[in-house]
């Protein structure tokens, strides 16, 4: 309870946190219950009522189909958030496995050390779309290509943390008792990883829904029909002049939602490691 | 010195191997036959066997990597299915805008991201230390193509201050093609200064906190003494390291921002390359672009060595 409420009182001081997690809070479920708030289909066309403006109807306006952007937007972000939310499952779920072994076996470090180099030295939206092109476009190819691109991310802070947790007197005693690795390894090391990772996984939701949305914008993520961030921005690109807030709301909801979990990853790093607090 | 040098020289070669394998891995794990996904499902059989002997896919895979790293070491990197010619005369055709802008963007980085970085940490706490780092966060949340609309509307299509896109047409002189770089350098500039911004910061508070920092500032030296000669030049490498990882998020970022502005870079010739299944341009521009970051990164390493003398005699 102690702990809840100091959690409560650094959230209450920190006002730009709480603005963050309340506008996170909104857009998720904003999201989450989109057929609840949305008072059109996303794909109901009515052409007699296309490219209006923001009204008490079209809260965010309509298409060139007449489409309500309010209702794609919203239905937008399951989308966006899915796809951030996987991401970081599967790049940590990888980066974990590939970090620890890194970081705990000096062999397998020289190896994976060089690998994950190599993959860093693609920008993450260059290997994304190359992926993306030879596994397809759909959720699901989007979800592990951005993994793959994280996972190197994940590595690198799980072999740094493993390399300070593997010198800890806990681990030089369990290993003293004779307990097996792989159990020194699951009970000892992956629970000391756990601050890390939250934070690491944070950030790497910010970027998952940065590049999902810009794989979708150049065609070559989710299919176009779905309505996306990045689908409705290109859609809309064409029609800025008349019709600015195609284009606009869901650029704003990007910004939103990444604006918010980096200001929320940054009070995670500064809450649960201080000793990182200087670094970035 | 030496040493330092040849072992980072040896890690660029070994990094590159990664990435070149890395590279040829991708284009080969397409679930099917490549040559049948790349012709398309209106392609005969012959067709299909024709294109697999041409791209030695007919191949076991262990043969077809030899083959691929003889041809890399020599610079070739196979031909475009569908631009007719060599991927390295391609990619070559398409370095201009892409370098030209990547540099400019980085200078407007740099430019913004130094100054801003240095201010916040000597007024730490304060109200322009909140506002640069309120305004850096907002810079890294920043969609680049969805910011590069945004300009593309206000400052070519509404005011007229620039071309909406291209490059100019075939033949312009340098300057012309160069000012249709502005908008969208000045887009990634404002996108990659938000990184530079925040480590700066970070690394001019760990030096400012140094003894030696607190020795100069009571032998009585002006601060703007203290902040740029002594404080900034040791807060240089780390600076210098987020440099380097810039270039790549801002080579990432003219993939992006090329589409928009329709810029016949490296970055258009990619994503054409995608929408067309191109595997060879892929692979190559794949190569080439980790290529450039890996030597740009192996220059920041070897610049460590003149900026600080301690890294020169380890």
């Amino acid at each position: 309870m102690t702990r809840l409420r100091t959690a409560a009182l650094f959230v209450w001081r920190n006002k730009l946190l709480t603005l963050a997690i309340v506008l996170l809070a909104i857009v998720t479920v904003l999201a989450v219950f989109a057929p609840l708030f949305a008072a059109f289909e996303p794909g109901a066309m009515r052409i007699a009522r296309r490219l209006r403006p923001p009204s008490d109807v079209h809260l965010f306006g309509t298409d060139e189909f007449g489409r309500d952007v309010f209702a794609r937007v919203i239905h937008g972000g399951r989308i966006s958030l899915a796809a951030g939310g996987l991401t970081v499952l599967f790049a940590c779920a990888g980066g974990v496995v590939l970090g620890i072994l890194a970081g705990f076996y000096d062999r397998a470090d020289r190896v994976i050390g060089k690998v994950v180099d190599g993959m860093m030295a693609f920008p993450d939206i260059l290997l994304a779309i190359a992926l993306v092109a030879v596994l397809g476009p759909s959720l699901t190819n989007v979800v592990v290509a951005l993994g793959v691109v994280y996972m190197p991310r994940v590595a690198r802070v799980v072999r740094a943390s493993t390399l300070v947790i593997r010198e800890l007197p806990f681990v030089e005693a369990a290993r003293a008792l004779g307990v097996p690795t792989h159990r020194i390894l699951s009970r000892h090391v992956l629970r000391n990883l756990a601050s890390p990772l939250i934070v690491q996984g944070t950030f790497i939701f910010a970027y998952a829904i940065l590049a999902e949305a810009g794989l979708s914008f150049l065609g070559v993520g989710v299919s176009p029909e779905t309505p996306t961030w990045g689908n409705m921005i290109n859609a809309g690109q064409q029609y800025a002049r008349q019709a600015w807030w195609i284009m606009m709301f869901p650029g704003v909801a990007i910004v939103i939602c990444v604006f918010s979990l980096q200001i929320i990853g940054d009070a995670l790093r500064d809450a649960l490691d201080p000793k990182l607090r200087r670094t970035v | 010195m030496r040493r330092y040098v040849v072992d980072r020289l040896l890690g660029m070669v070994l990094v590159m191997l990664v990435v070149a394998t890395m590279a040829f891995l991708i284009v080969r794990v397409i679930p099917g036959d490549p040559a049948g996904i790349m012709l398309g499902p209106d392609a005969t059989p012959a067709d299909v066997a024709g294109l697999r002997t041409r791209l030695g896919l007919d191949r076991p895979i262990p043969v077809q990597y030899v083959i691929f790293l003889r041809d890399l070491v020599v610079g070739d990197l196979g031909q475009s299915i569908f631009l007719g010619r060599s991927v390295l005369q391609a990619l070559a055709d398409r370095t201009e805008p892409t370098l030209a802008l990547t540099l400019m963007a980085t200078l407007i980085a740099l430019a913004i991201g130094i100054p801003a970085g240095i201010v916040a940490a000597v007024r730490r706490g304060g109200a322009l230390d909140q506002t640069t780092r309120g305004l850096a966060m907002l810079g890294a949340s920043i969609p680049s193509f969805w910011l590069a609309l945004l300009f593309m509307q206000t400052f070519a299509v509404a005011l007229g201050w620039f071309p909406v896109a291209g490059y100019g047409e075939p033949g312009a002189p340098f300057l012309e093609r160069m000012r249709h770089l502005i908008m969208p350098a000045v887009v990634l500039g404002l996108i990659s200064s938000a990184l530079i911004t925040r480590f700066t910061r970070a690394s001019m508070l760990d030096v400012l906190g140094e003894d030696y920092v607190r020795t100069a500032r009571s032998k009585g030296l002006a601060e703007r003494v203290v902040v740029m000669k002594h404080a900034l030049r040791n807060a240089m490498i780390p600076i210098l390291t987020v440099v380097g990882l810039t270039v790549a998020v801002l080579l990432g970022g003219a993939v992006v921002t090329e589409t928009v502005f329709g810029l016949p870079g490296v970055g258009n010739l990619v994503v054409q390359a995608v929408l067309r299944r191109d595997y060879p341009v892929i692979q190559g521009a794949l190569i080439v672009i980790a290529g450039i970051y890996v030597l740009v990164n192996l220059v920041i390493d070897l610049l460590y060595t003149l900026i600080d003398p301690r890294v020169r005699y380890r």
